[in-house]
């Protein structure tokens, strides 16, 4: 009975974060802005100036990293927003309720999830119409790995949400936490060759790994997959259990003990 | 054992991390089943930190806390069930509709199982929806979105929501704040109803002394400190300090006459301040046979006497 209702709760929890997405048109349309920015601007201008010498096509490469880069990214941003809900909207009610933190903490997870994996489903037709080769199977072998980038990004979250008290701290901090990652995960820039400082946090950088994931699987079979890729899918699939089990356990951990303590 | 108290507060404190002084500083009060209770006090005087402990979202630093018999801190799930919560901040989702707001609601509190659509619930949620939402006057709104819901509106669609799992106890956090005085009004009619009607216990926290009249009693909290508590006649009673201001144009005369009656004076520009307290202005006036320029008596009401009390408290830092 007492499992039923936090299932329940989870499933409440989430439905609502997806239903917010969907009736709130503008942020599914700013949501993909960036992406389209990066993959269109940054990706296009690479493709022409460099692509000859990587030998490599460059608007394909931002535009996988962009769709692990989205998911992880995302499920993060939601899951830190709980700070500034505890004391706003529909979250004080969440709070108050008599259902289990860890629940709260899965629900958001899940909800933000899927929000994120929404996002990426603009990203994709977008890559389409501007000629990424991106076929049914592409998608259906990256289901696994956007289940992987979602729960990390969600993980890292957690931990990052766990150690702030305010909202505006987060607020500042998050930027400073997030945007390095992007190019220290390559998600635009090649980084098979770096030099050792930046080689040392581009292998800390948890998104390196969910970014690496997309491309070792995208790129299987491929001529270029020697080229773009770092590490095999079995190697960051482990990396990422590992990173989210500890990102989950001490996050949940210190938030559940936090919460009240303020 | 049973207890008659809904709610038991010993020797609370709370001090937030990073701050010098207590935000509760040592507060004791019971409140019964079935009582109207009332914080009363200025902003930051501890009312939305005390109101946060009792309903599980806040530590304290020290104190015992009991809610319908449960302790806040060992069995938080418990009291969570027990209660309802109306917070200052509105708590509704506005991309939801209302009957989203209170779906979801019913659900955290394991009222009903998980459903994705309204279709999907049973038959005893949608008749009690729709009771609800009769009673309210917006059985036909329940379906939309509350963006386009007034404030007023909003409010109630809380209460009707913090009903849903039957608490025991009723918190109202500051619940007219932000409300224009028509929707305060219609707001505490519904309350009354409400309260008629369930026969819960209220704890409401406020700054407005005339939503406090109504309550069994008021607790007056200023930086952390019950400053009087009691029923609002009794704090009437106490707080109100009513004098007599007379004046003559032979204030020579005036003042040998009051000191012949050994009455209590003091001197203000010219005019003579008698305090009533224990007498009847009449009497004072019939001891008195000077011809006077001056007559005013000074019956301050609760508002100001509580602005004074206030007031006071202030300046004394």
């Amino acid at each position: 009975m007492k499992i039923k209702h936090e299932i329940n709760a989870i499933a409440t929890i989430a439905l609502r974060d997806f239903t917010k997405l969907l009736r709130d048109r503008m942020r599914l349309v700013t949501s993909f802005i960036f992406p389209v920015i990066f993959i269109g601007v940054l990706g296009g201008s690479l493709q022409s100036n460099l692509a000859a010498d990587a030998g490599y096509n460059f608007l394909t490469f931002v535009f996988i990293g962009v769709l692990a880069q989205t998911l992880f990214q995302s499920t993060a941003a939601g899951i830190i927003s709980l700070i500034e809900d505890r004391e706003n909207d529909f979250s004080q009610e969440m709070f108050v309720s008599p259902i289990s933190r860890y629940s709260i903490i899965v629900g958001k997870i899940i909800g933000e999830g899927l929000v994120a994996s929404t996002q990426t489903v603009g990203i994709i037709i977008f890559g389409i119409v501007i000629g990424v080769p991106f076929g049914l199977t592409d998608f259906i072998t990256l289901l696994p790995a956007a289940a992987g980038a979602i729960l990390l990004g969600g993980a890292f979250g957690v931990i990052v949400m766990a150690n702030l008290s305010n909202q505006r701290t987060a607020n500042q901090i998050f930027p400073f936490l997030i945007f390095p990652q992007f190019f220290l995960a390559g998600v635009f820039n090649p980084i098979k060759n770096l030099p050792p400082v930046i080689l040392q946090l581009s292998r800390i950088s948890p998104m390196t790994y969910p970014v690496d994931l997309f491309r070792s699987i995208y790129y299987l079979g491929k001529p270029e997959y020697d080229k773009v890729v770092l590490f095999s899918p079995a190697f960051n699939v482990l990396v990422i259990s590992i990173m989210f089990l500890i990102f989950i356990s001490i996050g949940t951990y210190f938030f559940v003990k936090n919460e009240r303590n303020r | 054992m049973a207890t008659t108290n809904a709610i038991e507060v010993n020797n609370l404190v709370k001090r937030y991390k990073k701050t010098k002084t207590n935000a509760v500083d040592g507060i004791s009060f019971d409140v019964k089943k079935g009582e109207f209770f009332s914080l009363l006090g200025p902003n930051g005087a501890g009312k939305t930190t005390t109101i946060s402990i009792l309903t599980t979202t806040l530590a304290k630093t020290s104190g015992t806390l009991k809610l319908a018999g449960f302790d806040v801190d060992k069995n938080a799930s418990e009291v969570r069930r027990n209660i309802g919560v109306i917070f200052q901040k509105p708590s509704l989702d506005e991309n939801l509709t209302a009957e989203e707001n209170i779906r979801f609601h019913a659900i955290l509190y394991g009222i009903y199982p998980f459903a994705p659509f309204y279709s999907l619930m049973p038959k005893d949620y949608k008749d009690k929806l729709n009771e609800l939402g009769e009673l309210l006057g917006i059985k036909d709104e329940l379906g939309k979105p509350i963006k386009s819901f007034s404030g007023g509106m909003k409010r109630k669609l809380e209460i009707i929501r913090s009903l849903i799992h039957n608490p025991k106890v009723l918190f109202l956090d500051e619940p007219t704040s932000g409300l224009d005085p028509e929707a305060r009004k219609t707001l505490w009619n519904y309350l009354k109803e409400v309260r008629a009607r369930e026969k819960m216990t209220i704890f409401l926290t406020t700054h407005y002394l005339d939503e406090a009249e109504d309550a069994d009693r008021i607790c007056i909290i200023s930086k952390g400190k019950i400053k009087e508590l009691g029923t609002p006649t009794k704090i009437k009673s106490k707080l109100l300090d009513e004098y007599l201001i007379i004046g003559a144009k032979d204030n020579l005369k005036l003042e040998t006459e009051l000191r012949k009656h050994k009455l209590e004076y003091k001197e203000e520009n010219g005019l003579y301040v008698l305090d009533i307290n224990g007498h009847s202005a009449q009497d004072l006036i019939q001891m008195i046979k000077t011809k006077l320029t001056t007559l005013k008596v000074h019956s301050p009401s609760l508002e100001e006497a509580y602005i004074d009390l206030i007031e006071s408290e202030h300046n004394e830092n």
